[in-house]
């Protein structure tokens, strides 16, 4: 906020978002669900789908989000905006609350990929409070190419499932044969350790925000309730307080990242998992290694779902982060812009960069914008 | 208190030290570390763990971790992981505490320190690791709640981990006796325990003497003075046998030291048994230290005192005991060489420095007052016959209450400067005989042993000022005539 004033933004307010970002809807928050700017049945996305419906509507030019598993790119494609996340490390973490602080990062909406990365770039750069952010100069925007001559684009197979809506199908057809009239090679790749991520995502997530979320016990923020065990019992005050100050998907999150870092079960999940965390890694270093560019994948295997559709089903709502959540858990760059509609609907189409190299993901993106006919239907 | 535990069995202990670090501002922010400030002033929105704060790493922290891990020969690790320890409590403000865990900063060191018993005995370093302290809980502050001051909060420790090496509470007391010099010698603490920067935990068994199983240990806590480390261990130790010996068996649990009753209790049951979720903290990279931290720290650490106590022997011929209390605080040690450097003899000094210097310092807040070169004079003049024993202490502590000054003067001005004048002092003799005349009739019939009444009166007579050789010389003179 500091950088983005120092650059001359106004701020606008605050948007709504899933309790601690944790959801893909906007549908668990403590303020009611966000409606979907172009069909109030549906959700706009989340976590962070406040903002995006805001920027969707035109009623700011841009906004930010917080991503930990896709909640700036899943809501900018539900909405048909662009979201940007940046590389984990460009953009300081300092005064964002932290859910996976492994994952965290500020991520960017705009309705043009202009917009989204003038904002990113004013927020990106070193901050010694933020022990692990990069100590690197602020983005620099890249020029509108007139091509795409050289660029190397993978797509990965394990990213169109047979199960894939036929509409976003259609739409990522119609951008590889843009991409390959822009001058760009297109390549099929394949990333085999992507069925793996979601399981591997909701043991890290819930784990890092198990313990990220501790310090709301009543002791020294919100509301107290003592538990009827009066001043002398501590541990009932906490059971009471967290108990009632946290929604359904937060307690849901908390006791599966605490089960997962108990003891005995440490290597089997945790340990587990940040061993997936490295292959995932690997996979996307082997394709890059091999001369690839950028990725190109559907940002959601659907458009906007209905709200309360996916309200009872915890692992249909997450499975919704298939997409993205690999950027978050090997830390790349990664964007959502939009690449047509289906009945209406907007669909959004993915680019993966590589580490601290979004000024090339950007001109891909420049390029596809200025030919994609991103409103019509596929 | 030393006494080996009885009926065959064997005490074996393992130590937990943490130990403050010695900065001005606390392990991950800038808050002061000041000791005693208002409570919940020395803080800020990391050490309160306000949400979106991060923690930011203290270099000099670092450092000194690093210089503590050199001085006790451990293997420092270039590469080490910071970890959260999860567990609720109110003067937690996270919910977890930032620590090492399954990456430590250094691993395998050793100390050696003298054993009651054993004689030069050596304490293995498994680990030391950096860590945060947590705040502090005043539950006796206000009735019926607990009060929780946050300034210790985020305050840099070092954890230092002994294997099970000690064999009897006092060898546990010697070993933490000699970490506390070294850890003072090195400059990285101030190791107060009153103002809790040395705190230990210790693990306690017991077993047949001749067995090499350890037995079930529990953890004593809440030691908070060096007086009661023996004491605590020798409770848990005599607990642990009268448990044996009635047949009963040792829970591994914690236990809390009573300095009061001189006691341990069970810690309550709610208050333990945590499983503490360790993982790698995700806010901090991995402490990967600059190749130049390990040299230069090294460079840093003084003679630390076991070489020095041996030096001294050998380079003043002291006995070792008298090494041992010269080297005992780095300040005395170099406060002697001072001493000697500025001219006076070893042996001399080395009396003078454990006699009026430590009495003095002792009495006046471990201060030296008389500067080492102006003992070294004082002493010359004792050497020289200038001045008694007696008068030089009389000397030394005017001396010590001006903070110096010219010990011949100061001595002139008391009026005590030696008279070696066999006339003068022959004055005094003759004047002490004639005032004592039965004494003499009993000396000269035989009762040679009032010769020491006779100096007693010749110094009294002179106010202490006669040549103490030259007075008992002069009255057998007079006597035998």
């Amino acid at each position: 906020m500091t950088k983005l004033k120092a650059a001359g933004a106004l701020i606008a307010g605050k948007t709504n978002c899933d309790e601690f970002a944790m959801g893909s809807s906007t549908e668990h928050s403590a303020y009611g669900r966000t409606l979907h700017p172009l069909d109030k049945t549906r959700v706009p996305g989340g976590s962070s789908g406040g903002s995006a419906a805001l920027v969707a509507a035109g009623v700011v030019p841009a906004a930010l989000g917080s991503e930990t598993g896709g909640s700036v790119r899943q809501p900018a494609s539900f909405c048909g905006i662009v979201g940007i996340k940046p590389t984990y490390a460009r953009v300081s973490r300092y005064g964002l609350v932290a859910f996976g602080s492994s994952l965290d990062q500020i991520g960017v909406f705009g309705r043009s990929v202009h917009d989204a990365g003038r904002v990113l770039s004013a927020i990106s750069g070193r901050d010694p409070k933020d022990a692990t952010c990069e100590d690197r100069d602020p983005l620099r925007l890249p020029t509108v190419p007139e091509s795409l001559q050289g660029f190397v684009i993978g797509v990965p197979r394990e990213y169109f499932p047979a199960d894939l809506d036929p509409g976003v199908r259609r739409a990522c057809d119609r951008v590889i044969k843009i991409l390959r009239e822009l001058g760009a090679v297109v390549r099929e790749v394949s990333l085999p350790h992507t069925a793996s991520a979601v399981p591997c995502y909701y043991v890290i997530a819930p784990a890092e925000a198990s313990s990220n979320l501790a310090r709301y016990d009543g002791v020294r923020y919100g509301p107290r309730l003592d538990g009827g065990g009066g001043e002398a019992d501590v541990r009932a005050l906490y059971r009471a307080t967290r108990g009632a100050g946290f929604g359904a998907e937060v307690r849901r999150r908390i006791l599966v990242g605490t089960y997962v870092l108990s003891a005995g079960y440490y290597d089997a999940y945790y340990r587990k998992a940040q061993q997936v965390r490295a292959l995932l890694a690997q996979d996307f270093r082997n394709v890059f290694d091999r001369g690839v560019d950028l990725l190109f994948t559907p940002t959601t295997p659907t458009p906007a779902f209905k709200a309360g559709e996916k309200l009872g089903d915890p692992v249909q709502m997450y499975l919704s982060d298939v997409f993205v959540c690999t950027a978050n858990l090997t830390g790349l760059p990664a964007m959502s812009l939009p690449i047509g509609r289906v009945k209406g609907l907007p669909v959004g189409g993915q680019l993966i960069g590589r580490a601290f190299l979004e000024d090339e993901m950007l001109e891909a993106a420049y390029a596809l914008e200025r030919a994609v006919p991103s409103v019509e239907e596929v | 208190m030393t006494a080996p535990a009885g009926g065959g069995w064997e005490t074996v202990i393992g130590l937990e030290t943490h130990v403050q670090l010695r900065t001005a501002s606390k392990m991950f922010c800038g808050c002061s570390t000041a000791f005693g400030a208002p409570p919940n002033t020395n803080v800020c929105p990391v050490c309160l763990g306000l949400p979106g704060a991060l923690p930011a790493p203290n270099e000099r922290a670092l450092k000194l971790a690093v210089r503590t891990a050199l001085a006790l020969g451990c293997t420092v690790h270039p590469r080490s992981v910071f970890a959260r320890k999860n567990y609720f409590y109110p003067d937690l403000p996270k919910g977890y505490q930032i620590t090492q865990y399954e990456q430590p900063l250094a691993t395998d060191g050793k100390l050696s320190y003298l054993s009651p018993d054993r004689g030069v005995a050596t304490a293995t370093i498994v680990r030391l690791h950096v860590e945060e302290d947590a705040g502090k809980s005043l539950h006796d502050r206000f009735p019926r709640a607990t009060a929780v001051d946050l300034n210790r909060a985020g305050v840099p420790l070092i954890e230092i981990v002994t294997g099970a090496d000690f064999r009897s509470p006092a060898e546990a007391r010697w070993y933490l006796q000699t970490l506390k010099q070294v850890l003072e010698y090195s400059g990285v603490s101030d190791c107060d325990m009153e103002k809790g920067s040395l705190r230990v935990d210790a693990n306690v068994s017991i077993r047949r003497a001749g067995e090499s199983a350890l037995g079930t240990k529990a953890e004593v806590k809440n030691i908070n003075s060096f007086t009661y480390v023996e004491k605590a261990l020798a409770a848990e130790r005599d607990r642990q046998i009268a448990a044996l010996e009635a047949g009963g068996t040792i829970a591994q649990q914690t236990m809390l030291y009573d300095a009061k009753e001189n006691t341990v209790r069970p810690q309550r049951a709610k208050e333990e048994s945590h499983d503490y979720r360790y993982f790698p903290e995700p806010d901090l990279p991995p402490l990967v230290l600059p190749p130049e931290w390990v040299p230069e720290q090294q460079a840093q650490l003084p003679e630390l005192p076991a070489t020095k106590r041996e030096r001294f022997v050998a380079q003043y011929a002291l006995s070792v005991q008298d090494a041992a209390v010269l080297t005992a605080s780095r300040g005395v040690a170099e406060y002697y060489e001072g001493v000697v450097h500025a001219g006076a003899e070893p042996k001399p000094a080395a009396n003078w420095v454990m006699g009026e210097v430590l009495a003095d310092a002792n009495d006046h807040q471990e201060q030296l007052r008389v500067p080492p070169g102006t003992l070294a004079q004082l002493i010359a003049l004792v050497q020289g016959g200038t001045l008694s024993h007696q008068a030089a202490k009389r000397v030394f502590a005017e001396l010590a209450v001006r903070g110096g000054g010219e010990p011949r003067t100061v001595a002139e001005a008391l009026g005590v400067i030696q008279v070696g004048d066999t006339n003068v002092i022959g004055q005094w003799v003759d004047d002490v005989l004639q005032a004592h005349p039965a004494e003499v009739t009993r000396y000269k019939s035989g009762e040679t042993k009032l010769m020491a009444f006779f100096v007693g009166q010749v110094m009294k007579a002179s106010k202490g000022k006669a040549d103490p050789k030259l007075a008992p010389r002069l009255l057998e003179e007079r006597l035998r005539a």
